[in-house]
């Protein structure tokens, strides 16, 4: 057992575990010793199941030992956002009040079948309140912290997420994205991050935000792993609604096919406003690597960002409106002054709003009859200070928490597939959204590869951590 | 007396769906709601078919 697992890939940790080479032991402990010696300055992690985490990699190695066939992510540790169920927990969701639920019964579908496929379970993530937010700050449990500069936000409302996995605490960590929680942290904290096709992943047993806008999925340092962590999660599932009855589509061995012949354009008009000069960047670094010189117009993107909003906060409201009544004093302020407010919008108006997602969904999809890839910005800015409140942009001094998503949201609006790719810009990196047609994460996560090879997208290493 | 015409609704909807306002959270509902609103009026202003169905059960 000579392999150091620090620094490597999830598919390198899992071939050396396989192979004899590592034990999943080691492994483990190697995660759990980078995490105690760099959570306290991410504060990303709020559990650390530790012990749980050693029992499962001793039942790893014990089957390799025993000559048993293992999975293809053979003792790769991974941590999730706290609002998946996690046995033994209470699913906080970020929150105080859910501090008082009764502890899970039952692990959430994609914890069981990234464990199905040798992972180890080694704690749960740091997040906004209940989903709602891009920041990665949490009154309760403290902000999530960025790895390459601890004084700026992670983004949210995935933030230990994009924290804990851009700090190479650990190779893979699940997020939910609802208008663009995986995407941002990505964005912020220099990570690969896909969100799939809405309803290709199972929600079961995770605390809900909107349920007509969430979804669940993987953050990674490489395109590979993170290939690796949705092949691993893919399949039905009766115990989520909306989730589809689509076969698995594997696309790990799909990557390396390239880019050739696939139509890649930039989006036009409303994602090319409102940017900072490090989004134009990243923006022409990633279009010129793929040789997109087309420039497509999502149509009333605007507007699908305005009923996604409304939709939003009115499905939440609702989803809370029993806790905002009996305990509304142990919520944020500001995530509960929202709220209150989304139980004030007219119902026409949301019913008008998801009339409109259908209108929008028609006409964005006749967009993918001309083109597979569409790319756009995954983030306006790189990392705003902790506490920031205000940017100033032209001139005009914009609120940032409002802001941060304007990119991400019309895309999840309609559910469409995306990977955010990080540019390693300096000082800080950025994310580029690499879109395509529904239920094609196999074209998006190619893009992605093929950026990731040409060195035009890359994780950098945690510039905050020494 | 309320102070905008907005108050006048978050005290009737606060009301009617018994949810708490205190008057130090009031400023902080009526710009959450008044943005809400604007965002709502760009959908709402938005032609749309009569026959055009609710995405609400959403297959992507």
């Amino acid at each position: 057992m000579t392999v150091n697992s620090d620094g490597l890939s999830a598919q390198q940790i899992a071939q050396a575990v396989a192979g004899g080479k590592l034990s999943a032991l080691d492994a483990t402990e190697a995660a759990l010793a980078r995490i105690a010696k760099y959570d306290s300055v991410l504060n990303s992690f709020t559990d650390i199941t530790a012990d749980r985490a050693r029992a499962k990699a001793r039942a790893v190695d014990a089957a390799i030992a025993a000559g048993q066939k293992v999975g293809p992510l053979a003792g790769v540790s991974f941590a999730v956002k706290n609002l998946f169920d996690v046995k033994g927990l209470a699913t906080r969701a970020g929150s105080k009040i859910n501090r008082d639920l009764a502890p899970s019964p039952r692990d959430a579908t994609l914890i069981e079948r990234m464990e199905a496929a040798g992972a180890v379970l080694v704690g749960a993530l740091n997040m906004g309140e209940y989903a709602y937010d891009f920041t990665g700050e949490n009154v309760h449990d403290g902000p999530s912290r960025n790895p390459h500069d601890p004084t700026r936000m992670t983004g949210g409302s995935s933030g230990g997420s994009g924290s804990t996995v851009g700090g190479a605490l650990v190779p893979i960590a699940l997020g939910s994205d609802t208008n663009g929680s995986i995407r941002v942290p990505s964005s912020f904290c220099g990570v690969f991050g896909l969100k799939p096709t809405y309803g290709r992943l199972s929600r079961a047993r995770s605390f809900p935000f909107v349920a007509s806008l969430d979804h669940l999925g993987p953050l990674a340092r490489n395109v590979g792993d993170l290939a690796l962590a949705y092949d691993a999660m893919q399949g039905p599932d009766a115990d989520d609604a909306a989730c589809t009855t689509r076969p698995v589509e594997p696309v790990a061995p799909l990557l390396a096919k390239g880019v050739d012949g696939l139509r890649v354009a930039v989006a036009g008009g409303y994602f090319q406003k409102n940017v900072f000069p490090e989004a134009i960047e990243a923006m022409a670094r990633i279009a010129k690597a793929l040789n997109a010189t087309r420039t497509v117009e999502i149509p009333e993107a605007a507007r699908a960002r305005a009923a996604a909003y409304v939709i939003t906060t009115t499905e939440g409201a609702s989803l809370h409106l029993d806790r905002l009544r009996q305990r509304p004093n142990d919520f944020d302020p500001a995530v509960r002054d929202r709220l209150i407010a989304g139980a004030m919008v007219p119902a026409p108006l949301v019913d008008r709003a998801q009339k409109f997602r259908r209108w929008y969904r028609a006409r964005v999809l006749e967009l993918f009859q001309s083109v597979d890839v569409i790319i756009a910005p995954a983030t306006p800015c790189i990392a705003p200070k902790l506490g920031q409140v205000t940017f100033t942009l032209d001139g005009v001094e914009l609120p940032v928490r409002a802001n941060i998503g304007i990119h991400t949201q019309p895309i999840s609006f309609i559910g469409l597939p995306v990977v955010a790719v990080p540019v390693p810009l300096e000082p800080m990196p950025i994310g580029v959204q690499i879109i395509a047609a529904p239920w094609r994460e196999d074209i998006a996560l190619r893009v992605a590869h093929a950026l990731e090879r040409m060195g035009a997208a890359a994780a950098p290493a945690p510039r905050g951590l020494s | 007396m309320a102070a905008d015409p907005l108050d006048d609704y978050i005290d009737a909807v606060a009301k009617a769906l018994a949810l708490p306002v205190e008057e130090a959270w009031r400023p902080a509902v009526r710009a959450n709601l008044e943005v809400s609103l604007r965002l709502a009026r760009l959908v709402d202003e938005f032609p749309l078919p009569d026959e055009t169905e609710p995405a609400s059960v959403y297959t992507a």
